[in-house]
């Protein structure tokens, strides 16, 4: 393996921007955010010695920094209020919306809409939409940061995504005026 | 019936966690279905949007640099296997000199000489055997500076065998000190250095040789502090970094 690659800096701070924001994400405070990844460095650093060369060092890094955000005191507060596992919990059912177009096609000038609603979302929510969408980790690649099996991933993710497009819909019936709709685009697709 | 299948499965589709083989049923489905197709479509905008939006924070410049600074030049993967194996030793070692301490059958000397082997060894082990990680002498010789109580030169390495690993504070006998680790072929060598005054009622023989020690060791006295040498390299080698020190005082 190359020696350069093979060292921590060069495996690690590539990862520095998104782990970053990341970070600030969960802690929603840009001084907490930077204790929480430079203790994750640290962390990560300490511990590189048993980290098995091969595996994803990227999911190591997003795990190290979320069970360090989780035994923070903010971490350990939002965890003793909200269930990590809300969805695994018998009773709690979303009801499934039938999407339609009209009502859920974004444009990309909702930024804000979309960011005060990630904000709004439980941390289990946020956080695993935040690996998929902007980190575009797998499937397997999530599992391995959050520490939860593939189908926990696929069914949390599903649920991430029918509360966040719940919650934005009335802001877009509101607000369907300074939210370009986009129709009969078929860009992405 | 795609129609169902797909709707089951249209997360994982738009993510790209599908079979390939089903991959392609659902993207001939999707030319000739529009209710199938418009669903997928605002779902892969939705993830658009959270990608836009999502990638919403970015350090400053300063916090950058700090960690930047951090973790340059920090060791190589080899490296920290190497104070794995390290450890292995250090738990025999450890327990050994333990146990000849409680049995207070060695004299002073060799005490002094057991308490070095120890200093090496628990360092080695440790999950951050330096404090001060570099390669460059003029880094690691001005970290000492107002940690410990007298100056020392370290020697020119280029054209040797030996490489410096970096740098930490010690002590022996409640005297303040410097320890320095080099490697040379995958051994680590520790270069300890004490004033020879706060020493002199342990070692009053100059040069010593050590007994019954599972490490060389290499010790003398120059102006005015006294050194040591050991590792689990070659005699020839710990002389030869020996060498290197008196040369460069």
């Amino acid at each position: 393996m190359d020696l350069q690659l093979d060292s921590f800096e060069g495996l690690a701070m590539p990862l520095f921007d998104q782990l970053y924001n990341f970070a600030h994400w969960l802690t929603q405070n840009r001084e907490e955010a930077e204790d929480l990844v430079q203790e994750t460095y640290a962390k990560a650093l300490k511990g590189f010695s048993s980290f098995e060369l091969g595996t994803n060092f990227r999911a190591w890094m997003y795990r190290i920094l979320r069970n360090t955000f989780l035994t923070s005191r903010k971490g350990l507060k939002i965890t003793m209020t909200v269930p990590l596992d809300l969805e695994d919990e018998e009773g709690f059912d979303l009801a499934v919306e039938h999407a339609t177009p009209e009502t859920v096609l974004l444009a990309r000038s909702s930024h804000e809409l979309v960011q005060s609603a990630l904000d709004e979302l439980p941390l289990h929510y946020r956080e695993i939409l935040l690996l998929s969408e902007v980190e575009e980790m797998s499937y397997r690649e999530i599992s391995e940061a959050l520490v939860v099996p593939i189908g926990t991933v696929m069914s949390r993710l599903s649920r991430a995504r029918q509360t966040l497009r719940s919650r934005l819909r009335p802001h877009l019936q509101q607000g369907a005026g300074t939210l370009a709709i986009a129709k009969g685009t078929n860009h992405g697709l | 019936m795609v129609c169902e299948e797909l709707e089951a499965k249209l997360d994982s589709y738009v993510d790209g966690e599908v079979p390939e083989q089903e991959m392609r049923t659902f993207d001939a489905h999707m030319r000739s279905c529009p209710s199938c197709s418009a669903d997928a479509l605002s779902r892969v905008q939705m993830k658009s949007a959270i990608h836009g939006a999502g990638k919403r924070y970015t350090p400053s410049a300063e916090f950058r640099k700090r960690m930047q600074q951090k973790i340059a030049a920090k060791p190589r993967r080899s490296f920290g296997l190497g104070w794995t194996f390290a450890a292995a030793a250090a738990a025999i070692i450890v327990i050994g000199a333990l146990t000849s301490a409680y049995l207070g059958t060695r004299s002073g000397k060799d005490q002094v000489f057991s308490e070095i082997a120890d200093l090496h060894v628990a360092t080695l082990a440790s999950s951050s055997p330096v404090d001060v990680i570099s390669t460059d002498r003029h880094t690691v010789k001005p970290w000492f500076q107002g940690k410990i109580p007298f100056a020392f030169n370290l020697p020119e390495l280029q054209n040797s065998e030996f490489s410096l690993l970096g740098g930490r504070m010690t002590y022996l006998e409640q005297t303040p000190g410097a320890h320095l680790i080099y490697d040379v072929r995958k051994h680590h060598i520790s270069v300890f250095v004490f004033q020879e005054r706060s020493l002199q009622a342990r070692l009053d023989e100059n040069p010593i040789s050590p007994k019954q020690l599972p490490f060389t060791l290499e010790t003398w006295t120059q102006g005015g502090l006294r050194y040591f040498v050991i590792g689990d390299a070659s005699a020839a080698d710990i002389d030869n970094l020996a060498r290197l020190f008196k040369a460069a005082v």
